[in-house]
Formats: C-alpha cells, sequence, structure tokens
C-alpha cells in the first residue's frame, strides 16, 4: 500500500495534471444535464429558436469538450500507470537480482517470479484505474450531497445517516479483503511452483509414466486457489450490493418523507424528483469509491509481496574495514577457522526444509591460497564443497571466523568489486538462451582474443568449430541444444575468458572425458598461470597436480597438503585414491 | 537484442470468433446455471427499470399539494418502489457472485486443462519453450479471461436489457424524438468496430510482450548465482529495462488506444442528448410533444446510453480477454505426442531385449545427430555407451524411451517396433536416473516412492539404504518426513542424485537407464553406490552411459560412440585388444 503511494508520489505532477484534467472533464459533463434542463426548463417555453440553438451549440460544445479532456486524461493515466509500473519492475528485478543466497532462498524463486509478474501486474491494472476514479466519484458524492444539502437541508439529513455506515462497510470488508487476497496470492505460488516442477522435470515424469500423478497434484493445488479466490470474491462482493440495497432504502425514504413535507407545505414536489436525480448521481459516487476500494485492497496484497522483496533486508551490508577484523596472517586467500550452517536465520517458512536446522555445514576450517598457487578440494557427497565457495565469494556469511581475500575481509569489500576478481562454474550452472559469444563475454565487454583463447583453452574449441554459426549460436534456453559436456566447456570459457584473479572450478568438468578434462587443465595452468585456483572435484586425477588438496568429511578438515604428504598422512585420501587408480590398473 | 533468442510468439492473424467460441465452449459446462443467471439479471433489470417509475407514481401523489395528499397511495406505490429496488439489488448480488464462482471455475478448469495439455506434450516442447512464458499462460492470462468472464457476461446481459427496455419506453413515451437515437447508435455501432480492429492486434501485442518478458525474468532469476558471480547485474537489468521497456510500451499502445473509446462514445451519447434538446424544443414549438415527454424521454434516453457507454469499457476488457485466451488455446492446440497407434500393444512383462537397427536421427531437420546406429541388448546385458562429449549418447536414450522418434530405421523392445508399443508401457518398463536429477517439493518418502505406488515406508527405507543415502535421511530434522524445498532447496547435488536412485531402486522394472547417473557423486561414495548398483543391475537390461571408464569394464557391450555414429563395439578386453578408439579413450585416464 505504501508501495504504491510512494511510486505515484515520484510521478505526483503528472498524476495531478491527470487528476486536473480529469476535474475539468467531470465539471463539464455534469453541466450537460443542467443545459438540457435550464433548455427543457426555461428556455423551450419561451418558443424561441434562436435561444434553442445557442443553447443546443454549448451542448455539443461540452459534449466534445468533455471528449477531449477525458481522452487527455486517460491518455495521461495510462502512461503514468505503465511509467510506474516499469519503475516498480525494474526495482524489483535489481533487487532480485541482488539478492543474498540466503535471503533468495527464503522467498524461493517461484515466489520471487510470480511476485514480478502477476503481483506487479495487479499493482500496475490499479494504479492505472485509480488514478481517474477517484476523481469522478468524489465529485459525485460530496458534489451531490452538497447540493442537496443546499435544495432541503431535512432531506438531504436521510443521506447524512447513511454515508457514515456506508464508509463503515467500505473500510471493514477491504480491510478483511487484503488478508484474503494474500492467501490467494500465496496459492497462486503453489500452483506456479507444482507447474514449474512438472516442467522442469518432464522427461523423469514421463519415463514413470507420473503425468496423472502429477495431474492430480496441480489438481488438488488448483482447486484449493480457485476455493480461496472464490472465498475472498464472495467477500469482497458484499459491499457494492449492500451500498446500493442502503441507498435504495434511502431513496424511499426520501420519497415518503418527501411527501409529509409537501403535505406540510415545506416543500415544492418538483423538489423530490431533483432529489431523486442527486440521489442517484451519489450512488453512482459511492459504488465508484467502492470499486476503488476493492481495486486497492486487491492491489495492496500483491504491494505487499513486492514491497517484502523491496524492503528486505540486503542481508549482507557491507562492512567498514575497522568492523572487520584483521588477517592473521599473509595470503591471497585466507579461511580463518570459519563455521557454516545454512538457513538458520531465514528460514520463512514454518515448515521444516532438508537443510534447515542441520548440523554445521563447515566446521572451523582454516587454509590459505597463494597467486600463482592451486587448491583442490575433495571430499564425498554433502561434505562442504560447494560451501566453501559460496563462503568465498560471499554468498552467504560465515557464522564463525572470517574470509580474507587480498589481505581483507570479504564483507568489508564491496560485492561487485569483490566477485569481478573471480571466475567461476558453479555445480550447474546456467547457459542462458543468447548466442555462444554472449554467454562467454557475458556483458563484460571482452577482447576477441581473449574469448578465443578461453574457447582454446576450454576445450569448447574443437565442438564451435563444427557450428556452421561457430560463436554466433545460439544456445536453447538452458543451453538444451547443447550436451552436458558441450554446456560445461562453455561454462569453463566463460571463466576463464575474463582473466579472473580467482578462478573456481567446482565440479564442472564432471561430463567430460579423461582426455579432455586433463587437456583442459594444463591449458588452464599454462595460461593462467599467475590465478588463484581452486577445484572442486572427485576424481583424484583431477586435482593430484594441485598445490595443496583440501580433504573435507561432514564438514571438517581431514587432511590438508600435498598430493604426497597426504598419501601418508590421511588415511582416507589414499583409501579414493587407491579405489580410483586400483580400478583402473 | 541482436542474437537474442526470440521468445514468445508475436501477433499473428488471430480468429476473434473462434476463440469466443472456445470460452463460451467452457462455459457451456455452466449452460444451466448461467441460464438461471441471466434470468435473474434479466428480472434484476426489469426491477431497476419499474423501480423509478413507481417512484414517479409516488411523487405524483405528492403533487396534491399541501394538506391534499393521500398517504395511503404514497405508501402503496412507496412500497413497491422498495420491493422493486431491492429485489432487483438482491437478484443482482446473486448473479454477481453467481457468475464470479463461474468465471473462477471456468478459470480453474483452463488452468487444469493446460496442465493436463503440458503433460500430454512432447519432450520436444519443453526443450524449446521458457517454463516462465508457459507459466504466465495459466497464470496471467488465465486470470484475464476469468476477469472478463465474471463481469462481463452479466453486464453484456444487462446492458442489453436496459438498452432494449429503455428503447421501448422512449418509443412509447415519443416516437418522433425516437429519430435522433437513429443517429447516435449506428454511429456508436460504427465506431466500436472500426476501433475494435485497430485495438485486437495490440492486445494481442500485449500480451505477447508480457510473456516474453515473464520468460526473461525466470531466466534470469534461475541463473542469479551466476549472474553475482560475474558482476554481471548491472548488464542484466540494463536488458531487463529493455524487455520491461516494450512490455510496458506495448500496454500503453494497446490501452491509450482502447482509453478514448470510453470517452468518445460517451461524446457520442451526449450528441444525442443534445439533438434531443433540438429536437424536442423544435417538436415542442409544433405543438408535437409536451415538456413533461421531453422530460421522461431524456431520462430513458439517459438509461439508454449509459450501458452503451459501458460496452466501450467491456469491448476493451474483451479484446484483452480474447488475446490472452488466444495464448492459452494456442498452447492447448499445440500438437500432443502422437497418439499410439491403433491397435498398439501395451508392453508387458518384457523380457528387456532391445534393438535399434540403422537409426538415424536429428533434433532440427538436416542436422542429424545420429546417423545409421545398431546396437542390441539380449536380457540381461549390459550395454555401455562412451565416447566424447557430444558425440550422442544422450540422444540414443531419448530414442529408447520414445521422447523422440527416430527420423529412419527402427527401435525394437522384445521383438517389437517401440512405435507400435503404448508409449506408457514402454517408459514404464524403463527405470532411469538422469544427468539432470529431479526432486519436488514433498517430503524425502514422496520423493523416493514417486516411481512406485503405495509404495510402504519399509520398501522406500530399504531402497533409500540400498543407496547409501538412509544414513543422510535419518538425519535430517524430521528424517523421511523432512520436505524437500523446490528444486533441492539445499541438497547438495551428490545427495540429489542418491535420492534419484533410491528412487530408481525402488522402482522395479526389467531395464535400466543410467545418464552419467554417478557422475556427481564423489568417488567415494561411489564406490558403495557402485555395489548397490551391481545389485540392482543384476537381471536387467541396462543402458549405462559414463565417463569413468572403470564404471563400465564389466559389461556386456560397450559402445564406442564419435560424432554420432558407432566407430567400435565390442567387450572391454575385446576393444582394448583392437588398439583403437575405446583404447586411446582408455589410455587418456592416466595422462
Amino acid at each position: 500500500m505504501k508501495l504504491i503511494l510512494h511510486t505515484m508520489g515520484r510521478y505526483r505532477n503528472s498524476i495531478l495534471l491527470v487528476m486536473a484534467v480529469k476535474l475539468l472533464g467531470t465539471l463539464s459533463e455534469l453541466m450537460l444535464p443542467y443545459i438540457l434542463e435550464h433548455l427543457i426548463d426555461h428556455v423551450v417555453p419561451l418558443g424561441r429558436m434562436d435561444r434553442v440553438i445557442l443553447w443546443g451549440s454549448l451542448m455539443i460544445l461540452a459534449a466534445v469538450v468533455t471528449r477531449q479532456l477525458n481522452v487527455l486524461a486517460n491518455r495521461r493515466a495510462v502512461e503514468n500507470a505503465h511509467n510506474i509500473s516499469y519503475d516498480v519492475r525494474q526495482a524489483l528485478f535489481r533487487k532480485t537480482v541482488n539478492l543474498s543466497g540466503a535471503r533468495f532462498d527464503a522467498f524461493g524463486l517461484p515466489s520471487l517470479i510470480s511476485r514480478m509478474t502477476s503481483d506487479s501486474y495487479n499493482v500496475q491494472s490499479c494504479v492505472q484505474s485509480i488514478q481517474t476514479m477517484c476523481i469522478r466519484a468524489p465529485i459525485m458524492l460530496f458534489g451531490g450531497i452538497a447540493v442537496a444539502l443546499t435544495m432541503d437541508a431535512h432531506m438531504a439529513l436521510v443521506m447524512c445517516v447513511m454515508a457514515p455506515v456506508l464508509i463503515l462497510v467500505c473500510v471493514t470488508v477491504s480491510r478483511k479483503g487484503i488478508p484474503l487476497y494474500n492467501r490467494v496470492q500465496e496459492k497462486l505460488d503453489r500452483v506456479v511452483l507444482i507447474m514449474r516442477e512438472a516442467i522442469t522435470g518432464i522427461r523423469v515424469v514421463k519415463a514413470l509414466s507420473k503425468e496423472k500423478y502429477e495431474k492430480e497434484r496441480f489438481a488438488a493445488a488448483n482447486n484449493d486457489m480457485a476455493a480461496s479466490d472464490i472465498r475472498a470474491s464472495t467477500i469482497m462482493a458484499i459491499p457494492g450490493p449492500a451500498m446500493q440495497m442502503s441507498l435504495n432504502i434511502g431513496l424511499t425514504a426520501v420519497v415518503v418523507l418527501g411527501a409529509y413535507r409537501v403535505n406540510a407545505g415545506l416543500m415544492l414536489p418538483g423538489v423530490i424528483l431533483a432529489f431523486l436525480t442527486y440521489f442517484n448521481m451519489i450512488m453512482m459516487g459511492v459504488m465508484g469509491l467502492n470499486r476503488v476500494f476493492m481495486m486497492l485492497s486487491k492491489a495492496s496484497a500483491s504491494a505487499n509481496r513486492i514491497a517484502s522483496v523491496l524492503e528486505a533486508e540486503e542481508g549482507q551490508a557491507v562492512l567498514p574495514a575497522e568492523a572487520c577484523p584483521a588477517p592473521a596472517g599473509e595470503g591471497f586467500i585466507r579461511f580463518e577457522h570459519v563455521s557454516f550452517s545454512y538457513g538458520e536465520s531465514t528460514a520463512v517458512s514454518h515448515e521444516a526444509f532438508a537443510g534447515s536446522g542441520r548440523e554445521k555445514c563447515l566446521d572451523d576450517i582454516s587454509f590459505t591460497l597463494n597467486k600463482g598457487e592451486s587448491l583442490g578440494i575433495i571430499g564425498s557427497t554433502g561434505a562442504g564443497k560447494t560451501t566453501i565457495v559460496n563462503l568465498l565469494m560471499r554468498f552467504y556469511d560465515a557464522d564463525q571466523g572470517a574470509v580474507f581475500v587480498d589481505g581483507r575481509d570479504v564483507r568489508s569489500m564491496d560485492k561487485d568489486a569483490l566477485h569481478r576478481r573471480f571466475g567461476v562454474v558453479f555445480q550447474s550452472d546456467t547457459v542462458f538462451n543468447d548466442s555462444l559469444r554472449r554467454n562467454i563475454d557475458f556483458g563484460r565487454g571482452l577482447e576477441e582474443a581473449d574469448i578465443q583463447n578461453a574457447v582454446a583453452d576450454s576445450m569448447a574449441a574443437e565442438f564451435i568449430g563444427e557450428l556452421e554459426e561457430g560463436l554466433d549460436y545460439t544456445a536453447d534456453i538452458k543451453g538444451a541444444n547443447l550436451s552436458g559436456g558441450q554446456k560445461q566447456r562453455l561454462l569453463i570459457a566463460r571463466a576463464l575468458a575474463g582473466d579472473p584473479e580467482i578462478l573456481i572450478l567446482d565440479d564442472s568438468s564432471s561430463a567430460l572425458d579423461y582426455k579432455t578434462d586433463a587437456a583442459l587443465r594444463r591449458a588452464i595452468f599454462a595460461r593462467h598461470r599467475d590465478a588463484a585456483i581452486l577445484m572442486i572435484a572427485q576424481r583424484v586425477s583431477s586435482v593430484q597436480s594441485m598445490t595443496n588438496i583440501l580433504v573435507l568429511e561432514d564438514g571438517r578438515c581431514i587432511g590438508y597438503g600435498s598430493h604426497e604428504a597426504l598419501l601418508q598422512s590421511c588415511p582416507t585420501y589414499r583409501e579414493i585414491y587407491e579405489t580410483q587408480m586400483g580400478s583402473l590398473s | 537484442m541482436p542474437g537474442r533468442g526470440d521468445r514468445g510468439g508475436r501477433g499473428k492473424p488471430k480468429d476473434a470468433r473462434g476463440t469466443l467460441r472456445r470460452i463460451l465452449r467452457y462455459l457451456a459446462q455452466y449452460r444451466g446455471v448461467v441460464f438461471a443467471l441471466l434470468l435473474c439479471a434479466f428480472a434484476s433489470n426489469i426491477g431497476s427499470l419499474l423501480g423509478p417509475s413507481f417512484a414517479g407514481k409516488a411523487i405524483g401523489e405528492a403533487e396534491a399539494g399541501p394538506g391534499n395528499v393521500d398517504f395511503q397511495r404514497v405508501f402503496y406505490y412507496a412500497g413497491w418502489m422498495l420491493f422493486a429496488y431491492l429485489g432487483s439489488n438482491l437478484l443482482s448480488f446473486l448473479v454477481n457472485q453467481g457468475m464470479m464462482r463461474v468465471s473462477r471455475h471456468v478459470a480453474r478448469k483452463m488452468r487444469s486443462d493446460v496442465f493436463d495439455k503440458l503433460m500430454a506434450l512432447p519432450v520436444q516442447y519443453f526443450d524449446r519453450n521458457q517454463a516462465g512464458d508457459i507459466i504466465s499462460r495459466v497464470s496471467y492470462d488465465v486470470d484475464v479471461v476469468s476477469t472478463s468472464l465474471s463481469t462481463d457476461v452479466v453486464q453484456i446481459l444487462t446492458s442489453v436489457v436496459t438498452v432494449a427496455g429503455s428503447f421501448v419506453m422512449m418509443c412509447v413515451v415519443s416516437p418522433p424524438l425516437v429519430v435522433c437515437m437513429l443517429v447516435t447508435i449506428p454511429l456508436s455501432v460504427l465506431y466500436t468496430r472500426t476501433m475494435g480492429k485497430r485495438t485486437r492486434p495490440k492486445y494481442s501485442r500485449r500480451s505477447a510482450a508480457y510473456g516474453h518478458m515473464n520468460g526473461f525474468v525466470e531466466e534470469m532469476f534461475s541463473g542469479q548465482k551466476t549472474i553475482l558471480a560475474y558482476a554481471h547485474e548491472d548488464a542484466v537489468c540494463d536488458e531487463f529495462s529493455e524487455i520491461n521497456r516494450d512490455a510496458a510500451r506495448a500496454y500503453r499502445d494497446a490501452d491509450s488506444l482502447g482509453m478514448t473509446m470510453g470517452p468518445t462514445i460517451g461524446m457520442i451519447s451526449n450528441l444525442g442528448l443534445s439533438l434531443i434538446g433540438l429536437l424536442g424544443a423544435v417538436f415542442y414549438l409544433k405543438r408535437i410533444v409536451d415538456l413533461s415527454q421531453i422530460s421522461t424521454f431524456v431520462l430513458y434516453s439517459r438509461k439508454f446510453s449509459g450501458p452503451i457507454n459501458e460496452i466501450a469499457n467491456i469491448i476493451n476488457e474483451i479484446y484483452s480477454a480474447l488475446a490472452a485466451a488466444e495464448r492459452v488455446f494456442q498452447l492447448l492446440d499445440h500438437p500432443e505426442e502422437a497418439a499410439d497407434l491403433y491397435g498398439a500393444e501395451a508392453l508387458t512383462e518384457p523380457e528387456g531385449h532391445v534393438e535399434a537397427e540403422h537409426v538415424s536421427f536429428g533434433y532440427l531437420p538436416g542436422k542429424p545427430v545420429l546417423h545409421d546406429l545398431d546396437l542390441e541388448a539380449k536380457p540381461g546385458q549390459t550395454v555401455a555407451i562412451v565416447g566424447h562429449t557430444g558425440a550422442g549418447k544422450t540422444t540414443v536414450i531419448n530414442l529408447l524411451m520414445r521422447f523422440y522418434d527416430v527420423d529412419a530405421g527402427r527401435i525394437c523392445t522384445d521383438g517389437k517396433d517401440i512405435r507400435t508399443l503404448q508409449r506408457r508401457s514402454l517408459r514404464r518398463a524403463y527405470a532411469m536416473v538422469l544427468q539432470d536429477t529431479w526432486l519436488f517439493r514433498g517430503t524425502v518418502f514422496e520423493n523416493i516412492a514417486y516411481g512406485k505406488e503405495n509404495a510402504t515406508m519399509d520398501e522406500v527405507v530399504a531402497a533409500a539404504k540400498a543407496a547409501r543415502i538412509h544414513s543422510y535421511i535419518v538425519r535430517l530434522p524430521q528424517g523421511y518426513q523432512t520436505v524437500i524445498s523446490e528444486d533441492g532447496g539445499n541438497i547438495s547435488k551428490g545427495q540429489k542424485q542418491l535420492l534419484t536412485i533410491a528412487r530408481a531402486m525402488l522402482y522395479d522394472t526389467r531395464m535400466l537407464i543410467l545418464d552419467e547417473a554417478t557422475s556427481n557423486v564423489d568417488t567415494h561414495t561411489e564406490q558403495q553406490v557402485q555395489r548397490a548398483m551391481r545389485e540392482l543391475m543384476r537381471g536387467k537390461t541396462c543402458f549405462v552411459i559414463a565417463h569413468r571408464l572403470s564404471t563400465i569394464q564389466n559389461a556386456d557391450r560397450i559402445l564406442v560412440m564419435d560424432h554420432g555414429d558407432v566407430v567400435e563395439q565390442g567387450t572391454h578386453e575385446e576393444l582394448m585388444a583392437r588398439r583403437g578408439a575405446y583404447y586411446k579413450l582408455y589410455a587418456s585416464q592416466f595422462e
């Protein structure tokens, strides 16, 4: 709600202009019946045709002017609404893209998407109509009341009794309506979630012939949503008819009261008739206001959902350097006694998610990695390998301990400045629906030579060379027209192309065969000699040439050192090595 | 945006009438209710038309002047007036409620239809279309249709009733003055029609732009972490800005044109009013009408023009609803997975004998991925497919399970061309663990039990134990009842994979597909999984795609693929002895 007013505030002048123009338009529109009345009651009986034509022309003029003013106001209102909705969407998009990992998880992807789409649409349509509607209705309402009061104060009292009642109904219902519409949007989230899941998992669904199950699952959520939508709409549909009824009762009261007053000689019968006209006007005003309220309550549920994203704390403010501990020693990258677990402070939902309240994901991890050195991380599934990357890049903040890059706590560094030091490929990274070149360049405006080198080093040159369009080949959504290995090589090229200070490859050559994998590693070490390289892998062969290797188990470091040293000191490492190599001999 | 793939359809010539008919078909299911509601709406209108005349009569009684008012008659008419109004209000309340319900049910049905349709579409559709765009059809487009249905149908009817009623009353009051209407009515109709032609394409464009934007949002939000990692936020925001701007423009273009309709129609009816005033004056002077006739005529002409103003707005809404409905129907009309052939057999109790003969296939015409593939797996055999990345291994799986149909040649299971089998039964004959693990929001139990109906807890636990994921699960806050968030949330890829392996373990079949299934499980875990996997594979026909050759040495047959061709076939020993492509691939592990 505040959000709507706030964004509208930015276009204050333009909106005021709409209202002013609309005001003029409405006044000129309201003049029409007066002129007509005057024409019929006073001019026509005179029988003077010239006068008739004069007043008639005036009417025609008023009609044309009304149209022009209303069109002007409407166009302007549309323009405003779309500027506002553009702003809201832009702000929301920017905010969402910048959300920290923990916040993003807390909202959930489908919910963020539906806030971006359906909620922003609700706000937009509200902003559009509210500008024009909130002028006309009050004019009708208050103008009608004012005229009625001057005509016969006694009769107008009937209206004054009804007005507060009506407003009360309006307000209570719209109060009630907001939470109901909130629930509808939540249910819609659920519908969208199931839909997304079914779309992304279509192969599994089809392979297991679970189409029917999915349909039922969807139907349940869909019915649920329809039911709560009906509930909300039912409540919201009450005020309109309730108002009409009470106004009609009032109308009857006016007739009867009027009859008494005429009988008592206090009033002329014609006044009753005029009164009825104004009563109708007031009724229209009240109905209009009611529609404004309805629209506002529907939109404010959506606006609140958007606002909750926009107002979400950054979560990860850049701390002043003084507030951060200094590194206890040298080293380009330092982890000092880092402990971390996911999803503690961020759980929005009360359901128990896997991952929330889980035991420590990382427990007292320390290591250093200098430029020109490399670190391999190996360990079983869920040991916390990826978490190290998440903390190093500050997608999440460590619970205890500190992470340093280039002698500074990552929490004291500007997010973008920090990230620009990295070239990274995540475990399940994204290929965008764009040309290969643009996927590699990724908006960084890199030199062609850098891109070509990256393509060569990542072993992507081979398959790209076979494509007719080469680097201008367009990757489908999520790289659906590329194989797993092609995607990984493309992603590695993206990471290499920026000549990063820190290169992170998180299990990103798993779809590559050994030969390609080995050639890739050789090329990287040759060209990126000065970078700090962090490689997460499952194959000992991928990490054995690294300067140091970190062996993780259940979030704890159970071995750290060179390949040779670990073979001596770490039984788990030796076991992994032997099983892998053993199977080859 | 150079290079950007085109998302969402652009406005083509549309079939408005056909779309309307299809929407009405949705309403047909509720035709009884809708009919009753329309009757109520009719009655309600009559009531609101009668109300003023009773009011007039009551006032007429008051005109007797001070002291002479017959209150009995005043009350009599006032009573009728109240009855007519309140009855009309009650009925219209009923109608609104009813139509709202009908429209929500229609929307629900549409969403279900879309979803059911999605389940019937070929996998190809999902490889080609943005999830965001599809979802936008379900959330936004259906909503537009529903909103329009809930208000517009009744509105149109009440408008028609009011207009007709007023017209009749006008004719009764003063036929000569009706001449004025002969000017305004055709003018309104003509105007609405021409405007309609201009606005409709703009509304289609609006819906398309919106779908395009949603597609982009979905893609970018899904890749949010990558965007952050490359400090690419600003560039993406700029790109979104253009798409957003484009959507806002499409909206503005449609709406600002649409918003001129109301005032213009209003002007036409106001001009009519002026005409009545002028003509009325002339007729009055000619003694054709008297003053009270003019007054009443004006009253009814107001009633007459009110709905006509409304109709202009309604028409806008209907156009935008039609455009939205078209996008929904477009999806509903997309060709489904070809139906099973007439008389297609069900594959029951398959032995697991799979043969591919001279199979050629390409995802795009003229770009073959497989040429002339031959392959045979006898029941219980394990066939491993190896080769450089991009050699076409995953494609083989797509064909075996008939996610795609071969372009040439044929694939047989138990000696029957799989195109002559019921697709469902063919797919059910396979268990698979795919490269992309897939979990849905639900408990761990539900995720594992997904492939098997009525799986018991014991079976699920046994499968989890076999997949070596049991001990991880019991450490979760609520064990097997722990809810996994969408996309697997914080569960690592390896754990996800183990869960999908457990799912496959539970789903007992004669044939098994492992597509790089173990590539995300680290070797340590893999050792354990391997043991379980061997158990799972026993007695089954297995197709294994793996990069670590160590995992497939025991395969009965190894296919070495290169650029869509099978370059070598044989057992590990045979291929090693041949010292060809396989040998080279094998040796490269030690480099």
